[in-house]
Order: structure tokens, then C-alpha cells, then sequence
């Protein structure tokens, strides 16, 4: 199949699975047109692999229009690709050139080691969540829905924070390693709205011990995360989690 | 016609039918809860909402999904909004008008019992989600802000900005996950569900294959919740996520369960038009544009002026025109076929000429200019009030401008849309009683995999809204009434026949994809069975054509099974493997969509044959004859039997369709 006229030379981390080591495989893509994204080329590139016999390349995807998370390419080393705010399945051609070669990895982490080729597993997102990342309301106890105004900056701000894909860019652009753009988000998200008041305190101090159980390095303030995130979360989010973190550690809720 | 399935909807005047249900259910006491055990299989909307609600009141749950993260099901890509019966707007909405526009936007083809009773808990589901801090937009004096969807003349849709769909999953996997901290809930991410496991003529279980390893597990369940979604992709090009797929509830139906309604299929008006040979997917671009967008072609044929070149009096604004009374917002059936008929004819814009312009210039000044009043700028300059206008647009549909660009390399805040109807959403599904559950005992279906309450065509904002109700509202009760009688059961173990014969069959089949050792890749014979039935049973459909439709798919099942080819091996991560699964039973759910819509002998909703329709195009609906759910029983390779479950209205008075 030739649609285009670019030209491009892959080089792909192939990994059997966890158990044993990778290294980068070289690929020569033809005829890739401006108007595919990243991952119709790899589309094409595994019909050929198949074709010719080989095992195609593994790599998460599902939404393909950037909100599920799940897609997740370290490109010439920046995860998600060179352009600002999207994510690798919404990276089209037209960023490349023709002639390009493009090295793609994997999420590179301790907390999420990789399962195939450039599948990763982040299961630790989960338990983060499950530390405390949420409001304790079973169905059917909640009010009227307008019973609880909300000023529109504070819903604004919590949606901005609510964002957040999941997709694990941040901890991957850390030379730490560490998750507190993620766990920061959803922290900021519950804090800035009434309804996250109760346990305000508590679900900082819980998310924080579930992301240090899970092995994520600690935060420098070097910004490379916000900086490679699909959804632009804000730094913001940190310092606020800062505060939510000593405020609870101090035992106040400021 | 015969009455093999019986509904159960209960007796009594609509308004009472589920609040005297709700009051007389049989319960099941705290204590015997924690001895239940429910398998839910899938976590999007409904089975997120449906496992994290289960569990909090008691009963063990397991829930699986095939992502890594239930939080990334595909109803986080759900875009425009949800609907309730909240009447904030104060402008005549009602449960009995949210009611009524569902089931004539469903072509009067829906049961009265469940979209009344959908209607009812329209309005818990909002004030859920607000309690679990999902951010809907809201109003400077903070409360909640509502637009427009199709098929209605209230405001009733809430919203978060164009991501919807992902602050409603993130709060019900908020949910989910906080039980799953607790531990009442254990949740197998990375999973595939390939059977449900039959014992003694009630559902017990399933098979599912651990994706990472290779391996079949055998779970046990008193009761097994399908919430598995849609089965769009079976045109291989949707807007569906690219792993949704129609598996689980097609291996239910093999064991039994009926499939209700398959032809009824929805076509979604505004998308990103193809592009290529290489697409993989389609992208919506949300019904909550049409709020705002304007929908026109050029009066002249063929027209190859650029958009913005063509003078307002040489565009044809065709909805408008033909429905003044809905114009844009008339229901996405209408506005497809309104669409396929422009382009047609030869009126069709861009490269590919299937394509109609979406236009926001009209929206983009209009909200410019209220800007400018409420700023006291009274003598405004077209520059400022267009960018005041840009920035109103951006952050009502910011997300979906940007995606637009980014897909199409086109400046939507500049150049009209173009857009194309594309596959959306399925109608169809499992046959579900008023209690969700299928015919098989103990298994049940919510969600989009169930058929349950849009009839042939579903309105906007309105499958989230049943998702939800189905899992949060719906079947915490229903699910009393079975398993009240199944508190002596013990659980099962997994060494009993009935498991180890169920996962010999699903490892044979995997063995036999395994050793066809052919040439042709799964996605390549998805794409074939996509074309043969976008060809043949997409947006309009003959008789003629769906048989040859049939024939077709038949011969590409016998390739299938013999030149397919999948490389890698069955004991570890091998996508290639599930999706060989996934598109065989594609092939067989879309010859049995050919013969339910050969069935149909009439147009209704989303289901169109040509042969059926009035002088202006319309639908044309055959009461007489077809007013009933279609439900499907398996029989044997390429053999169906029909069991018709009538539809009776004791309410609302039918008629045809009118949005003029
Ligand atoms: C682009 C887009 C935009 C939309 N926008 C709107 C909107 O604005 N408003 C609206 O009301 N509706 C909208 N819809 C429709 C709506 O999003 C879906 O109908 C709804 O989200 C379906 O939810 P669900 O829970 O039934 O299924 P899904 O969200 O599809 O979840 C299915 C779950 O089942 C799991 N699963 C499937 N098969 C298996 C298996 N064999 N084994 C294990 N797990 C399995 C998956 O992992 C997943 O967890 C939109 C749809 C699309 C495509
Ligand atoms: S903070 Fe950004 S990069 Fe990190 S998981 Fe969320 S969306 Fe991805
Ligand atoms: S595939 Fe969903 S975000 Fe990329």
C-alpha cells in the first residue's frame, strides 16, 4: 500500500516480555502519506510484518482520538511525540519528514515495567487511585444536584485538573520517575470543589503513601512533566498538592 | 405472534409501574449479600457504575475489562453529554417529555416500561455524579449549565466542556476503585470474557483469558452482568474505540441468550470525514456542535469554490429548509440520510466530495456580540467581536475544534467543518426483560450491549444517561429478584464439568485460529466484512443487497477459517490473537444483522430500506406488520429463529415522525 511519499526509518523497542531484555529493531516504512497518524503507520508497518511473516510490533492504543490514555510512545525521546498537548495516536505524519528516522520506546519506569515491545503496565495509576482518589459517596445518597453552587473559576479549575488521561507522559519525562503530576490532578480536582472537603486531608496524605509504595521517584521541580503532557496539567497542581500534603501532615486544612 | 419472551414489565399505570416495583422487590438481607457473588464484565459506564454500586451494598464482585484500566473503556471518548429530567432550564421539560421525545426518536420502536422508568432516575444519576465531584459545567452563579441535543426542544443535557464521557467514567472508576481498595470488589484488568459457563440451565460463570499471559481462568458467579458495550465495529470504521467489539454478548448469545434487533445500527451525522485507504478509525465531532454549527452544501453542483467564498445566497441550508421546526437539532437518522441524499446528488463539498460544511461563523459572531453588550463595548470592531466570539466557541467545543485541526490540518475557528455521517452507536443488543436480564437465567445485559431502550434510533446525550441508570439505578434493584431465590446456593467450584468443558472449548477455538497458519491478517478480513456491510447495510439497505450481503460474508467466514493468519503464539500477549477472535465473531454478527434487516420489511429509525419510504424520503414504518423487537435465537451456523416480542403502547399515541 503507497498512499503518501514520506519515506521513514523506524527504530523499535522489541521486547519479548517482562522477563527479557529488548533492543531496538530497524524498520523502513514507504509511501506513510502526511494525513495518517503515528499509529496508522504502525498499521501499515504491521500488515507488512505480517505479510512477510513476522510478529508485529505491541503497542497500547484504543480511543485513538486522545482521551482513553492508553497509547503511550516515547518518540525520539519525548513521550508522546515532539508536538505540545497531544497524545501519540493524535500525532499525524505531518510532523515528520520525509527521510526522518524516528526512534520509538517505551514508558520508561520502574512502576511500569513492560509487558511487550511498547506495552507497558500501569496498574500502580490504579492503585493510586484506589488509595484515596475519590469521594466517599455510595449510590443514592447525594443532593439535588443544584443544592451545592459551585463558583464557576472553582468548577473550571477542578475540570482542568480532572483532565488528566492517566496516561503516564509525566512519569515517563521524570528523570525521576515520580507521579506527582498525575496524583497531584486528581488531588487538585476534589480539593478545589465543596463536595471534596471531608476528606480532603486524608486522600493527600493516602495517594502520597500509595505512590511512594509503588516506586515512583520524588519530585525535583524540574517541570519536564507538565511540559510533555497531552492535557497541559498544570504545575499548579503540584504546588497544591504540596500545600494539601503538608497541610495535612500538620494537621490543618490549609 | 408467538410470546416467547416475556418482558416482565410490571402492571399498573406507567408513572407507578417502577415505583411500586422498587417497593415490592425481594430483598436479600445484608448477610446473605456477602455470600453472592456477581461477575461483572465490563467497566465502562454501566458496569463501572453497576460493580462499584453492587458492591457497596454487600454482595462480592468481580469485574473484568480488556484495557489495562477500567478508566479507559471507550465511554471516556463520549463527548457532547448526558440527559436528565432536571427542568433547571425552566422551559417545560418533564419525565414524561423526556419520555416521550425517547421513544418517538426511537421510531416508536422501544417499550413504554423501561424509557419511562429510564426517565424517572434521569435525574439521580446528575446529582450522583455531582456528589462524586464530576466537574459539569456551570453558570457564573454556579449552577448547572444545560444545552440542546437532537430530536428535543428543551435544554436538558449536561455537560463537561466536550469530555463528558470521561468525567462521568472517571467518577464511576472512582467509584469502582474505592471498593476495589476496600476489597469488595476484585478487578481483572487485561482480561477477555470468551464464554459464559452454563449450569443447569442458569448462567454460573465465565472463561476469560488473561491477556498478558495466554491463560484461561474459570470464575465463578451466582449471577454474570454483561456491560460490554457496542458493536459498531463491526463496519470496521466507527467512531467506536478500535477494541469494542461484539464478543461477549455474541459468545452469550451462542449459549442461548437472544440478540434483539441487530440491523438497528446508528449513523452519526457529524464526523470527520475518510481520508484515506489507511484510516483506522473515525472521529466524531459531537452533536452538541449542531447547537451552534449550521449545516449546509452549495446550491451549485459541484461547486469548487472554497467555503468561505460561496455567498450566503448560493448555500443551501438543507435541514433547515426541509425541518424548520427542529432544523439542525432534528435526530442524527435524519440528518445522516438528509446528508448521504445531498452528497448523492452531487452537492458534496471537499477533495472526496462526502463531505457537508458544518459552519460556526453565524455562532462565532452572535456570541461576539452578546460578549460585547455585556462588556458595555457599544461600538465593538468585527475583529474584537469575532474574537470575543472564537473565545465563547473554544471553550463551549475547545477540545473538539483542536482534535479537528489536528486530524484535518484545517482551522475550524476560520473554515467551516466538513463532515460525514459515520457508524456511532448500536441500538441493538441482548434481549433484556424489564429487570435487564437476557432469557438465559442469571445473565444480564446493561448498557449499550443490552437493546433495551432506544428503540430504532437513539437520541443524543441519552446512551450515557441509560448506562448509568442501568448501573447505578437499576440493577441494584433488579438483581433482587434472582438472586433472593439463590441465597442457598453455594458457590460453585471451578473443578465442576461445566467449567472445564467450557474452557476446552474456548482453548480449541483458540488452537484452531492458531493453526490455520494461512496468509491474510484479522484486519484485513475486518476491513473486507466492514466494506461488504457499510456497502450493503450501512445507512440505506434493499433487499437485493443484503442478500448478496449474506453471501458475501458467508464465503468471507470460509476464507476466514481458512488463510488466516496470526503470528505470534497463544501463551502470551498477542493482540493479533484477540483480534482474530474478536473479527470472527464480527463476521457472524453481521450476517445475522443482513437478516434482521431483511426481516424488517419496513423503515424505521436508523434502519432505512429503500424500498420503504414516503414521496419526501422519509421513513416509512409498518405498524401492522413490524411493530416489534426482533429478538434472534441461535440455532446453529447461519441459522436463526425469530422470536418477536410485540410492542404495545398504552400511552403515547403513535404516529409518523415529524420534525417539520
Ligand atoms: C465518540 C463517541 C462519543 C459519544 N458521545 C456520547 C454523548 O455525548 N452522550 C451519550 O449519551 N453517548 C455518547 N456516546 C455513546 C456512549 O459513549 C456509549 O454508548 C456508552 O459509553 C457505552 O457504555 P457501556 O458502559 O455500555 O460500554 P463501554 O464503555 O463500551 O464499555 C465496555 C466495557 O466492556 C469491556 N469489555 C468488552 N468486551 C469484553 C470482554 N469480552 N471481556 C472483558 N471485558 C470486555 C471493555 O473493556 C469495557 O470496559 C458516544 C460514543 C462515541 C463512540
Ligand atoms: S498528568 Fe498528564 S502526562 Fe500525567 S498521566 Fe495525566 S495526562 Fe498523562
Ligand atoms: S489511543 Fe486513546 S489516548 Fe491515544
Amino acid at each position: 500500500m503507497s498512499e503518501g511519499n514520506m519515506n521513514i526509518t523506524l527504530k523499535v523497542w522489541r521486547q519479548k516480555n517482562k522477563k527479557t531484555s529488548g533492543k531496538l529493531e530497524t524498520y523502513q516504512v514507504e509511501g506513510i502519506s502526511e494525513d495518517m497518524s503515528f499509529l496508522e503507520m504502525f498499521d501499515v508497518l504491521n500488515e507488512r510484518l505480517v505479510s512477510e511473516g513476522t510478529e508485529p510490533i505491541a503497542f497500547d492504543h484504543d480511543c485513538r482520538e486522545g482521551i482513553c490514555g492508553m497509547c503511550s510512545m516515547y518518540i525520539n525521546g519525548q513521550p508522546h511525540g515532539p508536538l505540545q498537548g497531544v497524545t501519540t495516536c493524535q500525532l499525524h505524519m505531518r510532523s515528520f519528514k520525509n527521510g526522518d528516522t524516528i526512534v520509538v520506546e517505551p514508558w520508561r519506569s520502574v512502576a511500569f515495567p513492560v509487558v511487550k515491545d511498547l506495552v507497558v503496565d500501569r496498574s500502580s495509576f490504579d492503585r493510586i487511585i484506589a488509595s484515596g482518589g475519590y469521594i466517599s459517596v455510595n449510590t443514592g445518597n447525594a443532593q439535588d444536584g443544584n443544592s451545592l453552587p459551585i463558583p464557576k473559576d472553582d468548577a473550571d479549575k477542578a475540570f482542568a485538573a480532572a483532565a488528566c488521561i492517566g496516561c503516564g507522559a509525566c512519569v515517563s519525562a521524570c528523570k525521576n520517575a515520580s507521579a506527582m503530576l498525575f496524583v497531584s490532578a486528581k488531588v487538585s480536582q476534589l480539593a478545589l470543589l465543596p463536595q471534596g472537603q471531608p476528606e480532603r486531608q486524608d486522600r493527600a496524605m493516602k495517594m502520597v503513601a500509595q505512590m511512594d509504595a509503588e516506586g515512583f521517584g520524588s519530585c525535583t521541580n524540574t517541570g519536564a512533566c507538565a511540559a510533555e503532557c497531552p492535557k497541559e496539567i498544570s504545575l499548579e497542581n503540584i504546588a497544591r498538592l504540596n500545600r494539601e500534603y503538608l497541610g495535612a501532615s500538620l494537621g490543618s486544612t490549609n | 405472534m408467538s410470546n416467547k419472551l416475556d418482558a416482565k414489565i410490571p402492571e399498573g399505570p406507567l408513572s407507578d409501574k417502577w415505583t411500586k416495583y422498587r417497593s415490592t422487590v425481594p430483598l436479600v438481607n445484608p448477610a446473605n449479600k456477602r455470600s453472592l457473588e456477581i461477575i461483572v464484565v465490563g467497566t465502562g459506564l454501566a458496569g463501572a457504575s453497576a460493580a462499584a454500586t453492587l458492591a457497596e451494598l454487600g454482595y462480592k464482585v468481580k469485574a473484568f475489562c480488556f484495557q489495562d484500566s477500567p478508566r479507559r473503556a471507550h465511554s471516556i471518548a463520549a463527548q457532547g453529554g448526558i440527559n436528565a429530567a432536571k427542568n433547571y432550564q425552566n422551559d417545560g421539560d418533564s419525565v414524561y417529555r423526556l419520555f416521550y421525545d425517547t421513544i418517538k426518536g426511537g421510531d416508536y420502536r422501544a417499550r413504554e416500561g423501561n424509557v419511562h422508568r429510564l426517565a424517572e432516575v434521569s435525574g439521580n444519576i446528575i446529582d450522583q455524579c455531582v456528589a462524586q465531584g464530576v466537574p459539569f459545567a456551570r453558570e457564573y452563579g454556579g449552577l448547572l449549565s444545560n444545552r440542546s441535543f437532537g430530536g428535543t426542544q428543551v435544554q436538558r443535557t449536561f455537560y463537561a466542556a466536550g469530555q463528558t464521557g470521561q468525567q462521568l467514567l472517571l467518577g464511576a472508576y472512582s467509584g469502582l476503585e474505592r471498593q476495589v481498595g476496600i476489597g469488595n470488589v476484585t478487578m481483572y484488568t487485561r482480561h477477555e470474557m470468551l464464554d459464559v459457563v452454563m449450569i443447569d440451565g442458569k448462567a454460573r460463570g465465565i472463561i476469560a483469558k488473561n491477556l498478558v499471559t495466554g491463560e484461561l481462568e474459570r470464575h465463578f458467579g451466582h449471577a454474570v452482568l454483561l456491560c460490554t458495550g457496542g458493536y459498531g465495529n463491526v463496519f470496521y470504521l466507527s467512531t467506536n474505540a478500535m477494541g469494542s467489539n461484539v464478543t461477549a454478548a455474541w459468545k452469550a448469545h451462542k449459549k442461548g441468550a437472544n440478540f434483539a434487533n441487530p440491523c438497528y445500527t446508528q449513523i452519526h451525522p457529524t464526523c470527520i470525514p475518510v481520508s484515506g485507504d489507511h484510516q483506522s478509525k473515525l472521529t466524531l465531532m459531537s452533536e452538541s456542535l449542531r447547537n451552534d454549527g449550521r449545516i449546509w452544501v452549495p446550491k451549485q453542483k459541484d461547486d469548487k469554490r472554497a467555503g468561505n467564498d460561496i455567498p450566503e445566497e448560493e448555500r443551501d441550508y438543507y435541514l433547515e429548509r426541509r425541518y424548520p421546526a427542529f432544523g439542525n437539532l432534528v435526530p442524527r437518522d435524519i440528518a445522516s440520510r438528509a446528508a448521504k441524499e445531498r452528497c448523492d446528488a452531487g452537492y458534496g463539498v471537499g477533495a472526496s466530495k462526502m463531505a457537508v460544511y458544518l459552519d460556526f461563523a453565524f455562532a462565532i459572531d452572535r456570541y461576539g456580540k452578546i460578549e460585547a453588550n455585556k462588556k458595555n463595548m457599544h461600538d465593538a470592531s468585527k475583529e474584537q467581536i469575532t474574537e470575543m466570539g472564537r473565545a465563547v466557541v473554544k471553550e463551549k467545543y475547545g477540545n473538539l475544534f483542536d482534535m479537528y485541526k489536528q486530524i484535518t490540518g484545517e482551522d475550524p475557528y476560520v473554515l467551516p467543518m466538513r463532515i460525514y455521517p459515520a457508524v456511532h452507536y448500536t441500538m441493538g443488543g441482548l434481549w433484556v426483560d424489564y429487570n435487564l436480564m437476557t432469557n438465559v437465567p442469571g445473565l444480564y445485559a446493561l448498557g449499550e450491549a443490552n437493546f433495551s431502550d432506544h428503540g430504532a434510533n437513539r437520541l443524543g446525550a441519552s446512551a450515557l444517561m441509560q448506562g448509568l441508570a442501568d448501573g447505578y439505578f437499576v440493577i441494584p434493584y433488579t438483581i433482587g429478584s434472582y438472586l433472593s431465590s439463590e441465597i442457598r446456593t453455594k458457590s460453585i467450584p471451578t473443578d465442576h464439568p461445566a467449567f472445564v468443558e467450557a474452557e476446552k472449548a474456548v482453548q480449541d477455538r483458540i488452537n484452531k485460529l492458531i493453526n490455520i497458519k494461512g496468509k491474510q491478517s484479522p484486519e484485513s478480513f475486518h476491513k473486507r466484512l466492514g466494506k461488504i456491510m457499510w456497502d450493503k447495510c450501512g445507512m440505506a439497505r434493499n433487499e437485493k443487497g443484503l442478500k448478496e450481503a449474506i453471501a458475501e460474508i458467508q464465503a468471507l467466514k470460509k476464507e476466514f477459517w481458512s488463510d488466516l493468519r496470526i503470528m505470534g503464539d497463544a501463551d502470551e500477549f498477542n493482540p493479533e490473537l484477540d483480534k482474530a477472535g474478536r473479527v470472527a465473531d464480527f463476521i457472524e454478527l453481521g450476517e445475522l444483522m443482513c437478516v434482521d434487516a431483511l426481516n424488517r420489511n419496513e423503515s424505521c429509525g436508523g434502519h432505512f430500506r429503500e424500498e420503504f419510504q414516503t414521496e419526501e424520503g422519509e421513513a416509512l414504518r409498518d405498524d401492522e406488520n413490524y411493530m416489534y423487537v426482533a429478538a434472534w435465537e441461535y440455532e446453529g451456523e447461519s441459522k436463526w429463529n425469530l422470536n418477536p416480542e410485540p410492542l404495545i403502547y398504552e400511552n403515547i399515541k403513535i404516529a409518523q415522525r415529524s420534525y417539520k
